[in-house]
Order: structure tokens, then C-alpha cells, then sequence
């Protein structure tokens, strides 16, 4: 009797013992830019977001889109109003409430601060009403469907009005947002640190009391930081430490399919390059896709851990259109296809910049590419002015990787309209701007989908861009933590995350 | 000529020359000695480890790390010489004006290679490398310019204590113009340390040029090169060290072959330096 | 010593003049477009529009040059557009962490340097002065970046004796940033031991066949008292100072150590910012350095000014 209330006591008094203070360190990539969503400009900024600004709505893992600080959606039925429901008792790291007006300042934020990167993800949107304290409407100028996918990223990201008023411009030194973990510190360059937010939302969820993140570059430093237990969690390993982290019992890892593509942009119209180019000839750009091994090019670049794709939205994604499914290697018809259009050895220049993985992948499609006749040359770019000269069309072909966007049209209208900003390749054709169009507005998914299988259908013909796969996020991590959700664009969601 | 033969007494500067020989031989007979083509890629060898058939293993697309080590040595040689070169014929004309004709050629010189010295030997090279574009000939422009302030800045100081000798006071007096005072005894009288450091400059080059490849701009894939072959590698430091070692310890031992070179042909060719 | 002082300052402002041109124009030749590198990948037209005006991008390069200068005479060195921070508040929060790794590196690179300097010259071209020799050649003849890379396997991943990378403060954890300097300090360190050899022996040689020397040793003193007590004290004058102006070099391997062992220091910063073209960052940090090589170089000659009595006349 008196040994078993002993335990009791006990029992009680250690679960009346808070839990130790547990903290969070990742491994980041690259060094994100300035922490203002409105400024932001960067893949890993939207990875440290992730801890601290939340968002209007999210993404799961089968890129649906769903709740986060709006309860509810819904479309007006002619689309050009979208009515959000704002989730209620929300407040943000100073102790502001987040409400309709709290929302409105943030989309016009978004909209009008000079240097926002926001403006063109929004720029269907003219107004925005509140409706009631926790309604709020933003009006069209013309439907708009992607603009929920636009809303789980940086615009749909809510800060303190209070402190982005105060902070103005400055305001990426400090964020006040209102994620579940509140800004602490930044080393330029080095380690971002976050801590608890007590009062957030969803503050069951959330497992620990710091988060640290540190940006390294190296992805042989990063490795060794995580194996000798610097780092519990690094994002984008490569693919070619796969064996040794599986190996390793200490480890897990975690991994899936991007929503981004990696492939190869062909000028054919964005400056007199185009004109000269070998690959003007659709039959030549035929050839050199016919003669590129795709699920090869991912087994030696990215020792599989890949998936080879042919449309700017991966197989696996529910808007692939199966109406063109992934052609297969074919040297033979390539070499024919090559002596019809009069040039059995055509030579080229491919701009590759020069990270790792991209000097890889064109080094591999050079050595397929040969044996059909082609004689590719690597043109080693350094990145900023492999851009550069992409936007001034300098190139015939370069290897270029997008990192995606959540809705299909994120992947296809700045890239393939006429004139788009990252139209590289310099392609214009009215049917598809016409589709592309109509897929904007359409809300009946099955009509969508057949627009999209139409562009698909030209686009696999005109090949302005050669998508050759896309990659796999690669996450790996101490066999401590559980409950990372392996969501395709990327981003590492500290909900549920915890360590055992 | 006493300098060969003091040379040639001196056992660390002989190993160095040896070294240095060997390795430009290798260089110079790549075709011959490479069991294979450097550029052979294989899908079904990647990453293998040393073998019968690889010696040094495989990188990894397959290509054999021993050939590539092989022809590499152009390149790598070709970065330290040329660069080197460059800098030569840039920095001793230059220095010679500036220490023969002094007054305002001189201030101007001196500041101006005051001022590149002051910047970061690497941060210039990245500049001028980035600036250039990312390739072995720009590579080695790149650091030719940032190494050529050292040249000016020796060459005018030998120029400025052989200006005062007699012999060439006396040259003076005799009436002879100043170009030939120049090609006939000044140069001759300071080619010494310049050589010397010339040598050293070479292998720092070798080095620099290595740098550069580990930030991404040098000689590009898939062209050998010892630097590139290094920035590769680092990727697959666990699980391919061969991948690493290989031109890791190449760079190495020419970089320390010049080294030895210089240092011994420095003790032969100064007698007050002993 | 007057006259002295005021033609080494005379010839100071020039100088910075041309390093200010220099590095400007460098950069502002380097093609790819900033606006279009920092405006992200949407390449948001209006994004891009706005940072070329922020940034007086579209006007000719005297009158960037001539909004440069105007700013640093004022102390504003510009702000850094990747971060939008001050680039004066970026080189302060930097500075400490790549001196204090120079610092480290220094006295590795001295430990190291005068003591295989020392014992080369004393036992000369015995089995010693090789190994001595060729212990600091090896400093020299490795690619720094290789070195950081092995070290980093060998001692964090396979021994777990030091963390990989990264930095602490020493304020906040004085241990903890020893641990993650130690690395870096001597791969950086290692490079300059072998100049210091170099110089430390010569200087030794000179030294030891000096009459100053021969007195000591016809007095009868012990061969160790001769070396460490006479020699050594003579020797050292010139290597130290030569020491100190390597201090301006560090910084040039100092980038490359910083990048593997991601030490957010000054080297990082401009190698960071020469690829992101980030103007205002690497002109800043560049011209910040210069300046302070430059003074160091003028204390330097101060010194020996006030040294060498020869040099009086």
C-alpha cells in the first residue's frame, strides 16, 4: 500500500515537471535573404517563414489546398470574388489580433509597398473588403483560380500591422508574425533563431520551445554537422549520401517529389540566336529529346532519386496530363530524324550555370546526346549571369530548374506566355496564351484539366522547354524526431514535429 | 655558371626539379601514358574504388580518376605557368619604369599597385574571374592581374638599388640611352629574385587556381583539372575519398615541387643569401 | 620624421582613391544584372524596376561612383540589397569573427613558423631542418579548402571530438567557440607558418653568423643561451613585423576557410555578396580592408622608422 502511493506521488510530481527546454536545430541550404514576406525573394526564406509567419492558407501533402489562419473559403460563382473566413483568437507575436482589417492591411501591403515581390502573385486582385470582423472578401479584376495556391505562399502571409507600420522598410530585421515560434536573433549569414510563441493558435501542436536555423552551404559540412549531432534536421542532401545515411541506424530520412521541374529552355524566339541556332528545327529539338534517356539522366545524376517527367507538372501530380505520356529514348529515329532535317552532327552551346548539380546533369545529357550525333557544348555560367543572359536570349539552350509553384499555372504562364518574364525561351503562340488564359479562369476542374492537355499536347511539340524530371526533396534527420510531413513544395512544418 | 652547380648541391632544390620535370613530362605525354580517355564516361562504373582496371577508382559519371589525374596536370600547369607569365610580362616592364624613371611615373605606379594590394589577393581574383566568365584561359587572367602587383613591387625595388651601382652610373656617364642601360645591365642584374619569386609565384598560382575551381570558377567540367576534379569531389568526400585524394595530392606535390625549387634556386643564385 | 610622416600620409589618400575606383569599377563591370539577381526568381518586373531606381542602377557609372563616394564621406557605406541591412552594421557584426579567427591563426601560424624556423637554422641541412622544412612546406603546398574538408571528417564526423562548422560567440560560450575555431584557425594558420619558417630561418642564419653572435659565443656562453637568448631576440624583429602585415593576407584565405567551415565572417560576406551581386556589400568590405591594411602598413613603417636609426638620415 505504501510503496504503490509512493509511485503515485511520484507519478505526479514528475508530470508536474515541465519538460525540458527542447531545441530544434536545421540545416539550411543556402542563406535566406531579408525575413519581410512582402520583400522576400528566396526558396529557403519560405523554409524559415515556415517557423514563424503563418499563412492564410496551406498546403498537404497531396497539394491540397487547406485551413491555417482562414477557417473557410469560397468562391463567388462568377470567381472574381474570393470570401475568406478569418479564424478568431489569432494574435500575433506583439499581442495584436488578427482579424478582417489585420488581413486587408497585408494583402495592400503586399500590393503597394515599393520593392514588393508580391505584386504580380497578386495582381488580379483590386480591392478587398472587410465584411465583418472576421470576413474578408478580395475582389477580382478576373477570375483568378490560382490565387489559393497563391495565398498558401508569401502573399498570403499575414503580419503585424502595428509592427510593419512601425518597422516600415526595416521591418525583414525583426518579423512579428503569427507563426508558432516568435523571432529572436539573426547572425548575417549565420544562425536564425526563434523561440516558443505561447500564444499560438494552434500551440498543442507545436513540441518545441526553439528553433535554430543554420544556413550551410556545403552539403558535405551540412551532413557532417547533422552525424555528429550539431544539427537534428537538413534539408536538400545529396542524393549520392543516401546510402551512407541509410546505413546509419542513427537516421532517418524523408523524401519527396517537387513540384518544380529540371530542364532544358531552348531559345526559339527570344533574340537572333534563335534564327541561327541548330535548334531552330523542330525535327533537330525532336532529335535531341528523343535521344535523352530521361529515367537514365536521373539514375546517374541524382542516383534515382528522381522522377522523369515531360510536362511542367510532375506524373504523379493530378494535373498531369496523360494524353502525353513520356516519350522514350530512341537514338535510331533520333539519328533519322537528324539526316531528314539535313544535319546528322548538329552542335550546340548549353549554359550551364555552375552548381554542382546542374554541371552534372548537362555533362550526362551531353554523353546521351552523343551518341545520336549531337555534339553539345557545356558553356559553364556562373548564375547570375547565366540570368542575365537568358533574359537577353545570349543562350541556344540552357539547363534550367524552376522550383514550382503549388498550382500548375505557377509553372506554366510566366514561362510560356508571350513575354512573360521568365519566358526564356522566347515562345509565343496565341493558342496556348489563349489556353493558358482560359485555364486561369475556369473553376470546373475536368475543364481546366482538358486546357491543360492541350497545351500540353503543342507544347510537347514545339518544345520551348525540354522537361527532363524532377527531383526529390531530400530530408534527413536524427531517428528522434517524428512527425515531419513530407509536403512536395518543399518546406519543413514544425506542427506535429516532435522528438522522442 | 656557378649557380648550377651551387643548385645542384643542394638536395631539397634538386628533389623539387626532379619533381617538376616529372611532372611536366606527364603533362606533356597525357596521350601517351593515360590508359584512357578522360572524358569516357560509364554509367555501369560509377564511383567504383581503386581496381585492377581503375587504379585510382572511378568519379561520378564514370569517368577513371587516374587519367583525368593525368591529363589534369596540363591544366594545372598551365594555370601556374601562364598566369605566372602573365604577370611577368605586365609587372617587370612595369616595375622597371617605375624604379628607373622615378618622379611622377613612379608615384603614380606605386599607388596604383599599392591600391591592388591592398585588396584581397582572392577577392580580386574572384572579381576579376567572375567578371571574365568562368573558364581556365580567365582563370588564369584572373590571377595573372592579381598576382602582378608582387612583380612590380620587387622589380622596382631591384631596380631602384642596381639604379645606384656603379657600373651603371658608369654606363650613364659613358652616354649610353637609358633602353640599353635597361636590357644590358639592369635586367640581367635583377632577374635573380625575380626568378626566384617567379618560381614561388607558380606554385601559389597552382593553388589560386584551385580556389577558384572550388568556388565554381575555373576550368569547367568536363575538361580535367585538378581544381575542378577537387570541387567535384567534395561531394562525395564519404563515399569516394578516392575521388578527392587523388588531385588533392597531385596539387600538393607540384605545388611543393616549386616550392623546393624556388627556395633552392634562391640559396644558389644569392650568395649573400645564405 | 615629420617630413617622413607627412609624405607616407600624403601618399595614403591617393591610394585609397584608386583602391575606391578600382574595386568599384570591377563590380560594376560584372555582367548580370543585380536588380534582376536580387528581384528572385518571379523576375517581377516591377520588383526589378524598383531596385534599379532604389540603387541608381540606370545612371551613367561616374555619377554611381560620384553617389558612392558622397555616402562613404558621410560614413554610410550603403546598404546590402540581399538583406537590406547597412553594410557598416554588417562589416561591425562581422569583423570580430574573422579577426579573432586571423587572430587564432596568427598564433598557430607564429608557434608553428618561428619554431620550425628556429630549429631549421640551428641544426642546417640535418635530418631536422628537412622534416622542419618540409612540416611548413606542406602548409603551403595544400589547397586550404581540401585540408578544411578532411580535417572536418576526420576530427567532427568520425571522432566527434569538434563540431563540424558553424560559429559561437565567445561571449556566449567561450569553449564552444574555441572548439569551432581551432579548425579553421589552423588550416588558415598553416599557410602562413611556412612564410614565417622561411622568414624566421634566414633571419636566424644572418643572426648566427653575425658578429654580434660570434662575441656571445667567445665569451663562452651556452650554445642554448646563444640561440634563445641572443639570436632569437635579434631575429625576431623583422619576422614579427612582417608578421604583422601578413595580417592583410589572412583575409584572402580567410575567405576560402570560411566557406567550408561556414564562419559567418568578413570572407564569407564579400565572396557571398561577388556572387549575388551585392555592390554595396563587397565595395564596402573592400574598401574597409584596403583602409586598414593600408594604415597597418603605415605603422608598420613608423616603426621600423623609429627602429632603424639608419633610416634617420
Amino acid at each position: 500500500m505504501n510503496r504503490r502511493f509512493a509511485v503515485l506521488v511520484l507519478g505526479a510530481a514528475l508530470a508536474a515537471i515541465p519538460a525540458f527546454a527542447q531545441t530544434l536545430r536545421i540545416g539550411l541550404a543556402e542563406d535566406p535573404d531579408v525575413l519581410d514576406p512582402t520583400l522576400a525573394r528566396t526558396f529557403v526564406g519560405r523554409i524559415v517563414f515556415a517557423a514563424t509567419c503563418d499563412k492564410l492558407l496551406d498546403l498537404d501533402e497531396k497539394l491540397n489546398i487547406v485551413p491555417q489562419l482562414a477557417t473557410s473559403y469560397e468562391w463567388s460563382p462568377d470567381y472574381k470574388a474570393l470570401t475568406l473566413k478569418i479564424r478568431k483568437g489569432v494574435t500575433f507575436h506583439d499581442g495584436e489580433k488578427l482579424d478582417a482589417a489585420a488581413v486587408k492591411f497585408n494583402i495592400e501591403r503586399h500590393k503597394t509597398m515599393p520593392g514588393s515581390t508580391r505584386k504580380g502573385e497578386l495582381a488580379s486582385v483590386s480591392s478587398v473588403d472587410v465584411v465583418d470582423p472576421y470576413t474578408v472578401r478580395l475582389n477580382l479584376s478576373a477570375p483568378f483560380i490560382p490565387l489559393l495556391a497563391v495565398l498558401t505562399d508569401r502573399a498570403g502571409m499575414m503580419v503585424s500591422p502595428k509592427a510593419a507600420k512601425a518597422e516600415g522598410e526595416k521591418f525583414g530585421a525583426h518579423p512579428v508574425c503569427a507563426g508558432p515560434f516568435k523571432f529572436v536573433d539573426r547572425v548575417a549569414q549565420g544562425r536564425i533563431t526563434f523561440e516558443r510563441f505561447a500564444n499560438y493558435w494552434n500551440k498543442d501542436a507545436i513540441h518545441f520551445d526553439k528553433v535554430i536555423y543554420e544556413p550551410i552551404v556545403d552539403s558535405q559540412v551540412r551532413l557532417a554537422n547533422l552525424k555528429s549531432g550539431q544539427l537534428d534536421l537538413i534539408e536538400r542532401f545529396a542524393p549520392s549520401d543516401i546510402a551512407g545515411l541509410r546505413a546509419d541506424s542513427r537516421f532517418k530520412i524523408s523524401k519527396i517529389v517537387e513540384i518544380g521541374y529540371q530542364g532544358i529552355t531552348i531559345n526559339i524566339g527570344k533574340s537572333d540566336l534563335a534564327k541561327t541556332s541548330v535548334l531552330k528545327d523542330p525535327r533537330v529539338r525532336e532529335a535531341f529529346e528523343l535521344s535523352i534517356d530521361r529515367q537514365g539522366v536521373v539514375d546517374v545524376a541524382q542516383e534515382g532519386e528522381g522522377m522523369a517527367g515531360n510536362q511542367w507538372v510532375a506524373p504523379t501530380n493530378s494535373w498531369y496530363s496523360k494524353a502525353v505520356p513520356i516519350p522514350k529514348r530512341d537514338v535510331a529515329k533520333a539519328k533519322e530524324l537528324l539526316k531528314e532535317a539535313g544535319v546528322p552532327n548538329p552542335s550546340f552551346q548549353l549554359v550551364t550555370p555552375t552548381t554542382s548539380d546542374a554541371q552534372r546533369f548537362a555533362q550526362v545529357i551531353q554523353a546521351m546526346a552523343k551518341e545520336a550525333g549531337f555534339d553539345v557544348k557545356i558553356q559553364s555560367t556562373e548564375f547570375s549571369t547565366s540570368l542575365d543572359m537568358a533574359d537577353k536570349g545570349q543562350f541556344e539552350a540552357y539547363v534550367l530548374a524552376w522550383s514550382g509553384r503549388a498550382d500548375p499555372d505557377g509553372n506554366l504562364q510566366s514561362h510560356l506566355g508571350c513575354k512573360q518574364p521568365l519566358n526564356y525561351a522566347g515562345y509565343c503562340n496565341a493558342e496556348v496564351d489563349d489556353w493558358i488564359a482560359k485555364s486561369r479562369t475556369t473553376g470546373d476542374r475536368a475543364q481546366r484539366q482538358k486546357y491543360f492537355d492541350q497545351i500540353a499536347m503543342q507544347v510537347s511539340k514545339d518544345r520551348p522547354i525540354i522537361y527532363i524530371y524532377h527531383r526529390h526533396w531530400l530530408w534527413a534527420y536524427t531517428n528522434k524526431l517524428s512527425g515531419l510531413r513530407t509536403v512536395p513544395d518543399g518546406m519543413i512544418r514544425l506542427q506535429d514535429l516532435k522528438m522522442n | 655558371m656557378k649557380w648550377v652547380k651551387r643548385l645542384a648541391q643542394r638536395k631539397r632544390a634538386l628533389v623539387g626539379l626532379v619533381l617538376v620535370v616529372s611532372f611536366v613530362a606527364m603533362a606533356a605525354f597525357a596521350p601517351w601514358i593515360s590508359p584512357q580517355d578522360p572524358l569516357a564516361t560509364s554509367w555501369s562504373a560509377i564511383r567504383k574504388a581503386p581496381s585492377a582496371a581503375h587504379w585510382f577508382g572511378t568519379d561520378e559519371i564514370g569517368r577513371d580518376v587516374l587519367a583525368r589525374v593525368i591529363w589534369g596536370a596540363r591544366a594545372s600547369l598551365l594555370a601556374g605557368v601562364v598566369s605566372v607569365c602573365i604577370s611577368l610580362s605586365i609587372g617587370v616592364p612595369i616595375g622597371v619604369l617605375a624604379g628607373y624613371l622615378g618622379k611622377w611615373p613612379d608615384m603614380l605606379i606605386s599607388r596604383i599597385t599599392d591600391a591592388m594590394l591592398a585588396c584581397p589577393f582572392l577577392i580580386l581574383a574572384i572579381a576579376l574571374a567572375a567578371f571574365l566568365g568562368p573558364n581556365l584561359t580567365n582563370a588564369m587572367i584572373a590571377i595573372g592581374i592579381a598576382a602582378t602587383p608582387v612583380f612590380i613591387r620587387l622589380t622596382r625595388a631591384q631596380t631602384l638599388a642596381v639604379k645606384v651601382e656603379d657600373y651603371v652610373m658608369a654606363a650613364r656617364a659613358v652616354g649610353n640611352s637609358d633602353m640599353g642601360i635597361v636590357l644590358r645591365h639592369i635586367f640581367p642584374n635583377i632577374a635573380a629574385p625575380i626568378i626566384v619569386q617567379a618560381t614561388l609565384a607558380i606554385a601559389a598560382a597552382v593553388i589560386a587556381e584551385a580556389s577558384l575551381s572550388f568556388l565554381g570558377l575555373g576550368q569547367q567540367p568536363p575538361a580535367p583539372s585538378w581544381g575542378s576534379m577537387l570541387n567535384t569531389a567534395k561531394n562525395y568526400v564519404d563515399n569516394a575519398p578516392w575521388m578527392a585524394v587523388w588531385p588533392g595530392l597531385s596539387i600538393f606535390l607540384l605545388v611543393l615541387s616549386f616550392n623546393l625549387l624556388g627556395d633552392g634556386l634562391r640559396d644558389a643564385l644569392d650568395p649573400r643569401h645564405v | 620624421m615629420g617630413r617622413f610622416l607627412l609624405a607616407r600620409l600624403g601618399a595614403i589618400l591617393p591610394t585609397l582613391f584608386f583602391v575606391s575606383v578600382l574595386i568599384f569599377g570591377l563590380q560594376q563591370l560584372l555582367p548580370g544584372d543585380p536588380a534582376t539577381a536580387m528581384a528572385g526568381e518571379d523576375h517581377d518586373p516591377e520588383a526589378i524596376a524598383y531596385l534599379r531606381a532604389k540603387f541608381h542602377l540606370d545612371e551613367p557609372l561616374p555619377v554611381r561612383y560620384g553617389y558612392w563616394v558622397k555616402g562613404v564621406l558621410q560614413g554610410d557605406l550603403g546598404d546590402s540589397v540581399r538583406i537590406q541591412r547597412p553594410v557598416a552594421e554588417l562589416i561591425a557584426e562581422k569583423l570580430p569573427v574573422t579577426l579573432e579567427l586571423a587572430a587564432l591563426a596568427m598564433v598557430i601560424a607564429l608557434a608553428i613558423g618561428i619554431t620550425a624556423g628556429v630549429v631549421s637554422a640551428v641544426y642546417r641541412d640535418t635530418g631536422w631542418d628537412i622534416a622542419a622544412n618540409l612540416f611548413a612546406l606542406w602548409g603551403i603546398s595544400t589547397p586550404n579548402f581540401w585540408l578544411g574538408i578532411l580535417l572536418i571528417l576526420l576530427f567532427a564526423v568520425h571522432l566527434g571530438w569538434l563540431p563540424a562548422s558553424g560559429y559561437v560567440s565567445p561571449f556566449e560560450d567561450l569553449r564552444a567557440n574555441l572548439a569551432s575555431m581551432i579548425m579553421p584557425a589552423f588550416v588558415l594558420g598553416n599557410a602562413f607558418a611556412a612564410a614565417l619558417m622561411r622568414h624566421t630561418r634566414s633571419a636566424m642564419l644572418q643572426v648566427l653568423s653575425s658578429d654580434y653572435v660570434r662575441t656571445a659565443r667567445a665569451k663562452g656562453l651556452s650554445e642554448r643561451n646563444v640561440v634563445l637568448r641572443h639570436a632569437l631576440r635579434n631575429a625576431l624583429t623583422p619576422v614579427i613585423t612582417l608578421g604583422a602585415l601578413q595580417l592583410g593576407e589572412l583575409l584572402s584565405g580567410a575567405v576560402l576557410t570560411e566557406q567550408v567551415f561556414s564562419i559567418p565572417g568578413f570572407g564569407k560576406l564579400v565572396v557571398d555578396a561577388v556572387f549575388n551581386r551585392d555592390y554595396s556589400v563587397v565595395q564596402g568590405v573592400v574598401l574597409f580592408t584596403a583602409t586598414v591594411y593600408i594604415a597597418l602598413n603605415l605603422l608598420a613603417d613608423i616603426a621600423y622608422f623609429l627602429v632603424n636609426p639608419k633610416m634617420r638620415t
